[in-house]
């Protein structure tokens, strides 16, 4: 047992708003300078969609991620390491302007100094790159709040597999729906950018797994860019540096949650230490897809087992670190309550930011020209518990987001999403629990306990609750290179000059 | 370890890690907010560097509420947090700008004349001149001017209205006080020491939801969003909490996870949809219908069917279901008086109190009528205690006459949707009066009646549920496209929860809903399924309307500063809707309200007769008041002999008896009726909020319009002088104060630049939740801003300056008021009756408007502007009817902050700068100062004899100031000018303190009311709830011209709220364009997108007579067929091509419509029906739109 520790996001899709505000938190602290204007460490979504860039989870487009050959083998789907050297000035899995947008402005001050005329003036759209007059033909938002699209919604790659009358609903009243899927980089435990990387310039952090490409050491690449499947490396056209999310390190070490978790006025991430074992990663990544899930989980680990704590003790994790690995409402949801996922596990890079998978409206049906909702009306209080196929959403298709297909992990989980809410009403409304309420409970596995504590976490907590972090002891990892008395004067006099193109 | 995964921890190589380190580092991080027009009130950590603002994110550390409910923070959203962008970006108003041409004019004319007041006279004298430079507004050719240079202007165009025409010509716009209060209240308080005329803005929006105060009394009160976690059914109506509540909107997605069933009503698959369990797609604006077949299962299941206690009790009590209404001519009259009645002859006010049924005894006259709110010998009655007013005998109501009656009556009930009446049996009881025998019902079987449960009576009744006669869930089904099954299930799943939870029961509703024109029925029709479920009043239960309806808490002080009540003078209030109806000539374009409002009898009227009686009858106020100089009316008056304020307001109604002396409303269009000068400032006056936006181009600014539409009005109207050709050009000066180049700077004369909210100290609260934020600077003014309270202060001074020439001398004003709410004018008239005709004696303040004179000391107006007066010593603060001393607290802010005045001859409270005004604003007010929420409480008690004070005893010792509120949001105070009880953390819940103190709402029975018997409301056949079809674009005549050079299908459109913007702020910020498609899209639905050949992000052309709209499409099955959307308050100033139709710029999102006024709203000095601002009178409805749809190739800038 090889027990590490990682700093893992948890995002409640059932509450998100789709509001951006994560967005534009991260763009305001990191990416709003020349050569990131297009960068977008954090993004929404808008599923069924094709998302940014576009279509980024087609793989066979994208080549992103890793291919495992069913005996044992693992494989970058870009390249093998020959094929990398020999592919080194030639990349064609890399996203172009088109994938992502042309970044654009608009000439605002021609409202104060455009002459007397005899029409308005107007502010024109311009690109940012050439500054010269555009249309806008994309975004990286383009396809926000567009359910029922013949161009983007139908176009999403995961509605594999749904059949075409499913399909065709998701494009009528009856069935329209659409939810929001945010993203930030994966921090993945088997990352396809740093295997990738030529220089050797990205690294993941051994005290928290943060994954980050050294300003210093790149040098342009870009193999990072193709490799990931999230397509969350960024090249920066000015500095000639690759960037990524950093899941704000920064604030981490001084106690704070990422930029976009404490922005996020949904409530709906959850930030927090989880242990795992690096020595089972491979197994777990060269396993079935129906089977990605569950090994991931095999590999995170039990804070409270002894064995556990004295082997993590043994790899040099504090006390504090165990604490909050204990503490840990990411490690609640995502092992505990087995209602949280990664996203596209079949992508093999082992994510570590996890997902609870969204509850959606009862669908409709027309009767005598009216629309009547698609309901048993003996049945209990909250429909979809006894019927999921009634969901707007599609179980397959949210398998095909977060188990890699397998459907029975997405119905246990809204199962119990549902079961929480019955459970809650009954004590509520009808003065407790009933023998059905129990029923329900029994169905999906939960205690009233547990029960309790689910809704606890999902609706009452407070930011030390929502966010654990842990200690970083910034003095202890600083003392390796220098005196931490020094350091204090020297803080923000800088060691490194900003990243430069070409060095 | 495979070697694929790197870990790396070679500490010096990882020292290129400061680089991300050092972006993070900081100097400084401060608590403000924004100040714009959302009910956000969010409270923001401003992060500064280098002395440059370089992010925000947002505050934590809300206090916790009551234990079981989720904490508020984080608060602040996309918008908020894209904030930062605006300070330093190239669409920032760094410097005073103005046009051009009228600065070329005034240059030459200040050479002609050393004066500033007769050099603007000059230009203005010319109209040549005045052409020059109104026909340049709003395009280009702004030139950069100094501080000196726009003051000078601005006073003399001030000083010269003034003298000329009278200082209700000059009028000023600002939304919103709550978003920053202090700022509103500088421009307020400059204008209500001038005595020009202040706009209203609530009702101009179409935000505020008249069902309110028609059965509440009350303009509008909700829960906080907190409130919303105690509910246990919600059903959101028309409102997209996830664009418009952002902040709020985990409140929904966690009580959902505590056992609430959630159903949302939306044409579209909105984004709140994405949370429902049930998702009802009603047809857009038919709510209403939905609603009235849900109160028909109500009412048949849980009232004649089976009794239900709960809800019977709730009625009897809070309702006025039991009160009896008087049966004439076949149809339901009006409310059986006391006054009627022998037995109460002697009482006091008797006309306005009201009578139920007690089963002893008969007629009987309970406590809480209007007419004991406003006793002046029997004091303390007011209450809802169910006991005889005179004898004190405890009171059992009935409820219904069914099974003991005297007859039972065949009455009229309106099918306006079937244009037919309908004969249904009620039972009926005879009353013995003193003019006869009189026939009577309960308003509770009117209802059972007008909703078509027949219990067994003979009639038009439906025979069940799948007869589709009114109002039965077969019936809604040809409106709503909602089978009646859902309806069944709905409503029975709504009592239940309602029973069983003791009204815990939800409706939260917006603007999808409020603005179309028969707003009104389909709230009243919502708010009868909360009243039958027992829900308003009760924790997590009642109607929540969230349009704009950000709550000045600190009302009672802010008021009295905001309007110079300090000084003892009244404000010039007017109701936004009726003033741009008739200034900007729009009621020209059309034949008035009969075209698309239904009335049981004829409705010949032209909506602007309308408007012109309800300002006679002093219902409405209208600016300017005369076709006179106020000034010189009360001068001449004195000259003629009058000595005293009555024999000046005598000498006035002698003239107005005589014809003498005109109403401008009578003429707007004669110049002297102009309104002149307009200062807008904090809003988006020309562009936003305008409906009718080419109109107010062409009749307000005299520059270019996409207006293609004919006038109708000619021989339609009756009271109205119809002048031709309508003039063009009625402003003299267009003022905007912005800190950002929108749509109103860029037509404006003069462009100020204000600081913004990371730059000025002021006050922030909402309803959305119960803390009060403050705005502080983060950095100085950038550049050459200055906070809006200095900007007013300024141009005081230069008024005082110029005043020192011009108006050296206190005059006399006449100030004409309107009948008020909240004060005795309520009682001022049981029948409607017209002086001018000689039906009734011209009384003012009775029949007709008030007046007041009022002295005004235009050389002393920035000293009065800076101290706070005297008055307020004396007088005390007040809101809601309800009087509070204050002298102590006057006194200790004198001690606080003392300012010394030569010229007032005094030591005042200063109000010198944004600061000072905040904390007097707190000091004052009893939600932030516990001993004057103490004392409010114990006028409360003289005023309903119910024991109150103990709610306010454990907060005594509390004051909230300034710096409490920048060290973290504290929370406000229960008090008696709000509603709700908030001790111990319970969330904000509207009507607590009625519903369990047992004080009345403040409406005519003191109980909310099913039924309205104002005259006006039978003529409109709206006294009881019901259905009245939406206005067809046959109706409308917006399409006439453009019918003709038609290419493209007609569709309905609709202006929701956007995700990108809070109305058009933020909406040309480069972060949210980035974030959405770089404009201001069409939504369309992709089936009807096909059809018209239009593909996602083609070029598309929206046009009816009213103007032209061009932007992109987006296409999608979540849009309902027939229908447009796009998200309201676009901007016309950042990527907008021409129009192909039109060739001229296209224009914004009320280029193509316009305002429609509903007459019934207009009936005023009649209980709830009492003016007051941003309270009562018609709104500016929009949703009744009409467009053509076209694809266009890409088109030209």
């Amino acid at each position: 047992m090889n027990v590490r520790t990682h700093m893992s996001m948890l995002f409640h899709l059932d509450k998100c708003i789709g509001c951006h505000t994560c967005s534009v938190a991260c763009k305001n602290l990191w990416t709003d300078r020349e050569g990131t204007e297009y960068m977008w460490w954090n993004n929404v979504e808008t599923r069924p969609g094709t998302g940014y860039p576009t279509g980024w989870e087609d793989q066979q487009f994208y080549q992103g991620g890793w291919r495992y050959d069913g005996r044992g083998g693992l494989s970058l789907r870009l390249h093998n390491k020959t094929q990398g050297l020999t592919r080194l000035f030639f990349n064609p899995a890399l996203p172009d302007l088109k994938d992502y947008y042309e970044p654009f402005t608009f000439r605002y001050g021609d409202l104060f100094t455009a002459p007397e005329g005899d029409d308005q003036p107007t502010a024109r759209p311009v690109s940012m790159i050439t500054g010269e007059p555009m249309e806008i033909e994309t975004g990286p938002n383009w396809d926000d709040d567009l359910s029922g699209s013949d161009v983007y919604a139908r176009n999403d790659p995961s509605l594999e597999g749904l059949s075409e009358q499913v399909r065709a609903q998701l494009e009528e009243i009856e069935g329209v729906v659409f939810n929001y899927l945010p993203r930030i980089c994966n921090h993945c435990l088997n990352p396809a950018c740093v295997a990738a990387c030529p220089s050797g310039a990205i690294y993941k952090r051994g005290e928290d797994g943060v994954v980050l490409v050294n300003e210093n050491k790149c040098k342009a690449w870009r193999m990072c860019v193709a490799a990931c499947p999230y397509k969350k490396v960024y090249y920066n056209w000015s500095t000639g540096k690759s960037e990524k999310c950093i899941l704000c390190f920064p604030r981490l070490e001084t106690g704070q949650a990422p930029a976009c978790a404490h922005s996020c006025v949904g409530r709906i991430r959850y930030m927090g230490v989880l242990l795992y074992d690096a020595d089972r990663i491979p197994e777990a990544a060269m396993v079935d897809d129906h089977d990605l899930v569950e090994t991931q989980l095999e590999a995170i680990l039990d804070p409270f087992d002894p064995e556990v704590i004295a082997a993590a003790k043994k790899n040099g994790v504090t006390d504090d670190w165990i604490k909050a690995a204990q503490d840990s409402p990411v490690y609640k949801f995502v092992k505990e309550w087995r209602l949280a996922l990664p996203l596209h596990p079949e992508f093999r890079t082992m994510a570590m930011m996890f997902y609870i998978p969204p509850l959606s409206p009862v669908m409709s049906v027309v009767e005598d020209r009216a629309l009547n909702l698609a309901l048993d009306t003996s049945g209990p209080e909250f429909e979809l518990f006894a019927d999921l196929t009634k969901a707007r959403l599609p179980v397959r298709y949210l398998a095909n987001l977060f188990s890699a297909g397998n459907e029975g992990i997405i119905e246990g989980v809204l199962k119990r999403l549902l079961a929480v809410r019955i459970f809650k009403r009954a004590e509520s409304v009808d003065g407790g629990l009933n023998d059905a309420t129990r029923a329900a409970l029994d169905e999906v596995g939960l205690t009233p306990e547990t029960a309790e504590a689910i809704y606890r976490l999902t609706t009452q907590p407070t930011l030390d609750e929502r966010f654990v972090i842990p200690p970083y002891h910034r003095e202890a990892s600083i003392e390796a290179w220098n005196d931490p008395l020094e350091r204090k004067g020297q803080e923000g006099f800088g060691y490194i000059q900003p990243p430069v193109r070409g060095e | 370890m495979k070697d694929w995964i790197k870990e790396l921890e070679s500490p010096a190589e990882r020292k290129w890690e400061e680089f991300y380190r050092n972006r993070h580092q900081h100097d400084k991080r401060v608590r403000t907010t924004h100040g714009v027009n959302c009910t956000g009130s969010c409270s923001w950590e401003v992060y500064v560097k280098d002395g440059i603002v370089t992010w925000e994110l947002q505050a934590t550390d809300y206090p916790l509420l009551e234990e079981g409910l989720p904490p508020y923070e984080p608060r602040g959203c996309q918008r908020g947090i894209s904030y930062s962008w605006y300070l330093y970006s190239p669409i920032r108003v760094k410097y005073p700008f103005a046009r051009g041409a009228l600065v070329d004019l005034w240059r030459e004319a200040k050479k002609q004349h050393a004066d500033p007041v007769e050099a603007w006279a000059a230009i203005q004298s010319d109209p040549e001149k005045r052409r020059r430079y109104q026909q340049a507004r709003g395009k280009g050719g702004f030139r950069r001017i100094t501080w000196e240079e726009a003051l000078e202007i601005v006073a003399a165009s001030t000083v010269h209205t003034i003298k000329k025409y009278g200082p209700d010509r000059v009028v000023g716009f600002s939304p919103i006080p709550a978003m920053s209060q202090v700022s509103y209240a500088a421009g307020s308080r400059f204008l209500s020491h001038l005595g020009g005329t202040i706009l209203s803005f609530y009702d101009w929006y179409c935000d505020l939801p008249p069902a309110s105060p028609e059965i509440f009394g009350e303009q509008t009160d909700v829960n906080e969003s907190a409130d919303w976690y105690n509910s246990r059914f919600i059903a959101v109506m028309g409102s997209n909490l996830n664009m418009t509540r952002t902040p709020d909107t985990h409140f929904i997605s966690e009580v959902r996870h505590a056992g609430a069933k959630l159903t949302v009503f939306s044409p579209d698959f909105s984004q709140v949809a994405k949370y429902a369990d049930w998702w009802v797609p009603t047809n857009p604006g038919q709510d209403g219908a939905f609603w009235m077949a849900v109160d028909h299962v109500l009412l048949k299941e849980y009232y004649a069917d089976r009794e239900t206690p709960e809800f019977n009790h709730y009625l009897k009590t809070y309702s006025d279901a039991p009160f009896l209404v008087e049966v004439r001519d076949g149809r339901p009259y009006r409310y059986l008086r006391a006054a009627e009645l022998e037995g109460y002859a002697d009482v006091e006010h008797n006309e306005w109190k009201l009578l139920v049924w007690d089963r002893e005894r008969g007629p009987s006259m309970p406590q809480g009528s209007i007419g004991y709110r406003w006793a002046e010998k029997e004091k303390g009655k007011w209450n809802l205690e169910m006991k005889d007013g005179k004898t004190g005998a405890p009171i059992e109501p009935e409820l219904s006459f069914l099974e003991r009656h005297d007859e039972v009556q065949q009455l009229a009930f309106d099918d306006f949707a079937g244009e037919r009446t309908l004969q249904r049996g009620v039972p009926v009881r005879h009353v013995q009066t003193r003019r006869g025998r009189v026939t009577v019902a309960t308003v509770f079987d009117l209802l059972m009646a007008q909703f078509g449960v027949g219990r067994g009576l003979p009639g038009e009744y439906p025979e069940g549920y799948d007869d589709p006669q009114p109002y039965t869930p077969a019936w809604q089904e040809a409106y709503t496209g909602i089978h009646r099954d859902t309806v069944l299930r709905f409503a029975r799943a709504w009592a239940e929860n309602g029973l069983k939870t003791g009204g815990k029961n939800l409706i939260i509703i917006g603007a999808g809903v409020n603005h179309w024109y028969h707003n009104n029925l389909m709230y009243r029709a919502g708010i009868v399924g909360l009243m039958l479920t027992g829900a308003v009043g009760k924790n997590g239960g009642g109607l929540a309307h969230y349009v704009g309806q950000e709550k000045v808490a600190n009302q009672a002080s802010w008021g009295s500063i905001a309007f110079a009540l300090d000084w003892g003078m009244p404000p010039r209030h007017q109701n936004t809707p009726s003033f741009h109806y008739v200034h900007t000539d729009q009621w020209r374009y059309e034949r008035g309200s009969k075209d698309y409002d239904k009335t049981p009898g004829a409705n010949e009227h032209h909506t602007i007769d309308h408007q012109i009686r309800a300002v006679k009858r002093g219902w409405l106020p209208f600016f300017p008041q005369f076709n006179r100089n106020s000034l010189e009316l009360a001068r001449e008056a004195e000259a003629a002999g009058a000595r005293s304020e009555a024999e000046i307001v005598g000498y006035v109604v002698e003239k107005l008896k005589k014809g003498e002396l005109k109403f401008a409303v009578e003429d707007p269009d004669a110049p002297e009726n102009w309104p002149r000068v307009w200062f807008i400032w904090r809003g988006n006056a020309i562009g936003t909020s305008m409906k009718g936006h080419e109109f107010m181009l062409r009749h307000y600014l005299g520059t270019h319009s996409n207006a293609v539409a004919q006038e109708w009005a000619k021989d339609e109207v009756h009271e109205v002088a119809f002048r031709e050709p309508a003039p063009e050009g009625k402003f003299d000066l267009v003022v905007d104060l912005n800190f950002r180049m929108d749509t109103s700077a860029l037509y404006s004369d003069l462009v100020l630049p204000a600081a913004s909210w990371y730059e000025k100290h002021d006050l922030n609260t909402t309803d959305m939740h119960t803390f009060v934020n403050p705005m502080q600077p983060a950095v100085p003014p950038v550049w050459e801003s200055k906070p809006d309270w200095e900007i007013y202060s300024l141009f005081a001074k230069k008024v005082a300056e110029l005043a020192r020439t011009h108006l050296p001398e206190p005059v006399k004003d006449v100030v004409m008021l309107p009948l008020q709410h909240d004060t005795p004018d309520e009682l001022a008239q049981t029948e409607v009756r017209d002086w001018w005709k000689g039906e009734v004696e011209a009384v003012p303040g009775k029949t007709m408007p008030k007046f007041r004179v009022v002295e005004r000391r235009y050389t002393e107006i920035y000293e009065r502007m800076a101290s706070l007066g005297p008055a307020l010593e004396k007088n005390g603060v007040a809101a809601h009817g309800l009087k509070i001393p204050v002298a102590e607290e006057y006194r200790a802010l004198k001690e606080h902050q003392p300012r010394k005045s030569e010229v007032l001859g005094g030591v005042f409270p200063a109000l010198e700068d944004g600061r000072q005004v905040a904390e007097a604003i707190l000091r004052l007010d009893p939600v932030t100062n516990g001993e004057v929420a103490y004392r409010a409480f114990l006028e409360e008690e003289k005023k309903t004899g119910l024991k109150l004070a103990d709610l306010g005893e454990k907060n005594r010792s509390v004051r909230i100031t300034f710096d409490a509120i920048v060290a973290q949001p504290r929370r406000q105070l229960t008090t008696p000018t709000w509603s709700a009880i908030l001790n111990d953390g319970r969330a904000y819940s509207p009507f607590t303190l009625n519903v369990e103190r047992l004080v009345p709402w403040r409406t005519l029975t003191g109980r909310m009311h099913f039924y309205l018997d104002h005259e006006g409301y039978l003529a409109w056949g709206e006294h009881l709830p019901t259905y009245k079809p939406r206005p067809d674009v046959t109706m409308l005549l917006e399409t006439e011209v453009t019918e003709k050079e038609a290419k493209g299908r007609l569709m309905n459109y609709i202006t929701p709220h956007g995700k990108w913007s809070i109305h058009s702020t933020y909406s040309e910020n480069h972060r949210m364009m980035t974030l959405s498609r770089g404009g201001y899209p069409i939504w369309l639905n992709d089936k009807d997108a096909a059809e018209l050949g239009i593909r996602d992000n083609d070029w598309v052309e929206l046009y009816n007579d009213n103007g032209v709209f061009v932007q992109r499409a987006i296409t999608s099955a979540r849009i309902p067929r027939g229908t447009v959307f796009v998200y309201h308050a676009t901007e016309r100033t950042v990527g907008i091509p021409k129009s192909p139709l039109r060739k001229k710029r296209a224009g914004m999102n009320n280029s193509i419509t316009r305002a429609r006024l509903k007459p019934v709203l207009m009936n005023g000095g009649y209980a709830q029906f009492t003016y007051f601002f941003n309270y009562w009178g018609p709104t500016g409805v929009n949703r009744d739109t009409w467009v053509f749809v076209r694809r266009v190739d890409r088109p030209e800038y």
